[in-house]
């Protein structure tokens, strides 16, 4: 069992904001910026448990291998995230996603649409259905999840 | 600048390159950098005005000759099957059968051969297959209690003769092996392959996928019983595909799927074979898209195929030479005889990472396991990044694939 600490202590969604993401963006000209920028984030992704790279976590279709696991909270009811991936770019989109979706009640998570955001951040073509890399099953996963814990 | 080898002049690849309408496109903002020729080619205006002209003025069924249009049609459409045959010099246009692409065609023979099977028999595929090359033989496998025996590679990613050798053996039926290597780009000796497997009488089955959009393939010089290569990486249309077939072998396989064209005369008692190569073809065929894999074929035969070969290997070797320019670049598949391919990874980096960011800056290339999962782990990766060039790129799209590379590496370094 993981330290349910490991998912309270990540900053993402909590600490750090999609307002800073939206800040942070329109101060970037040029792709490189932008891209310097998400491989950040992704180094801001907390260390996901070695043990639990496991078939149960790996989020399918993808070309980079991703590990996805979540811990709800009894007292606030909020879901929190872990994600972990071996290619760096999709660490940093992982992170936008978690910065929108991570500590968040599952009915609340649900309202957040995700698409719309990376269309805002000109990174849709990332999420698009037509882009195998993995971060629409992602965010399939996620919001499955959140849908079984807002019924119970 | 001229080949003084030849003492000609060398391809003329400015001109070539306005016969590829999609190369002047821009991706991102930046001129489209096309080095993804391995996965699929891009098409000269002849193949589209070949297709175009074929629907405005000959389209009509094929073989049913009641009206002018299905002659035209069925004149094209053969015509091309005569291209085909011209092209792998093919004794006969019986030996030809229009497939819906390499995949298609093993599995056509795979499927042919499996009554030649018993429990036991051996398959020889190698290492270095291509996933089209390995899962038909395996499905056949399964079927008959044949056993599949790789050929091992080398760390040069070249095919390892000796290991070859060893496995040929008395329960050796069938020899599946490619003629180059669509990640390492390796040019197979298969020459020397399948005189050997000929000489204890194996059936030779060769995967040209890769090869045809770099050279000819002389089936009759190489003797191998089929040879199959697709239509869109030989810059022709996509659902077209060409399997040759040795005759004798092709009259007595089995048809590969039932339906129209295929038969000679169908009755609730018996129904019997139309003759070649029209007994593998069922149903209505991709018409358009062999008339265009012909008139891709008569476009590549308008060049000078030495010309181009010479280009091809200037550009392998700028890139090599180019290599050490990027920090922690290594090259996987250093054969002495390659097609201008090259896979490669980046230390720190993930194949997925490189190819993301080519593309911000115009370039595409192919980043995963290739469809060669065993090769892949082979060289113990989860995948490579590859750049495979055709005669229409430049050494100047060479050099800038090196300056994104080298951008993308500091970007990671920093």
């Amino acid at each position: 069992m993981i330290a349910s600490q490991q998912f309270l202590d990540n900053p993402l969604g909590q600490k750090i904001t999609l307002d800073d993401v939206n800040d942070a963006f329109e101060f970037l000209d040029d792709w490189e910026e932008r891209y310097a920028y998400i491989i950040d984030l992704g180094k801001q992704l907390p260390a996901f448990p070695e043990e639990q790279k496991i078939e149960d976590n790996y989020v399918h279709g993808c070309q980079s291998q991703v590990w996805l696991i979540h811990y709800q909270d009894p007292d606030s009811g909020r879901l929190f995230l872990l994600i972990d991936s071996d290619a760096m770019i999709v660490r940093g989109l992982a992170a936008i996603i978690l910065i929108a979706l991570n500590a968040r009640k599952p009915r609340e998570l649900l309202t957040v649409d995700i698409d719309e955001l990376f269309e805002k951040l000109d990174l849709f073509r990332h999420i698009s259905p037509t882009r195998g890399n993995g971060l629409r099953s992602m965010v399939g996963k996620i919001r499955e999840l959140a849908a079984q814990e807002a019924t119970q | 600048m001229t080949d003084l080898a030849a003492g000609k002049p060398a391809l003329n690849v400015e001109a070539i390159r306005k016969d590829f309408p999609i190369l002047s496109e821009t991706v991102n903002g930046k001129p489209l950098v096309y080095l993804d020729n391995g996965a699929s080619a891009q098409k000269p205006v002849q193949v589209l005005d070949a297709m175009d002209r074929y629907y405005r003025q000959m389209h009509s069924n094929v073989h049913r000759g009641a009206h002018t249009l299905g002659d035209r049609a069925t004149a094209a459409f053969e015509g091309a099957r005569d291209t085909v045959r011209q092209f792998v010099n093919a004794r006969s246009t019986r030996e030809i059968i229009w497939t819906r692409g390499t995949t298609e065609a093993i599995n056509l023979v795979a499927n042919g051969l499996a009554g030649q099977l018993s429990e036991g028999d051996e398959i020889l595929v190698s290492q270095m297959e291509h996933h089209a090359n390995i899962v038909p033989w395996q499905m056949v496998a399964e079927r008959t209690g044949a056993i599949i025996r790789p050929i091992q590679v080398t760390p040069d990613g070249e095919l390892d003769i000796a290991a070859f050798e060893s496995l040929l053996g008395d329960r050796t039926r069938i020899l599946a092996v490619t003629h180059v290597s669509n990640v390492l780009g390796t040019v197979n000796p298969i020459e020397q392959l399948i005189r050997k497997a000929r000489e204890k009488g194996v059936f030779t089955v060769i995967d040209g996928a890769q090869a045809v959009p770099h050279f000819k393939p002389d089936v009759q010089a190489l003797d191998c019983d089929f040879y199959a290569f697709s239509g869109h990486k030989l810059f022709g249309p996509t659902g077209i595909g060409v399997l040759y077939g040795r005759e004798s072998l092709l009259e007595a396989m089995p048809p590969f799927q039932g339906g129209g064209e295929m038969i000679e005369r169908v009755s609730f008692e018996k129904t019997t074979w139309n003759t070649l190569p029209y007994k593998f073809e069922a149903g209505t065929p991709a018409i358009a898209e062999a008339v265009g894999l012909g008139a891709a074929i008569n476009y590549l035969e308008s060049l000078d195929r030495k010309a181009v070969e010479t280009a091809e290997q200037a550009l392998l070797q700028h890139a090599n030479k180019l290599v050490e320019t990027v920090p922690g670049m290594q090259v996987i598949g250093t054969a002495a005889n390659k097609v201008p391919v090259m896979s490669f990874k980046i230390e720190g980096l993930h194949p997925s990472d490189i190819g993301t960011l080519l593309d911000q800056q115009g370039i595409a290339i192919r980043t995963g396991h290739h469809c060669a999962m065993p090769l892949m782990d082979f060289f113990s990766v989860q995948g490579t990044a590859r750049a495979s060039f055709a005669f229409y790129n430049t050494l100047d799209e060479v050099e800038q694939l090196f300056a994104a590379l080298q951008k993308i590496q500091r970007l990671f370094a920093d």
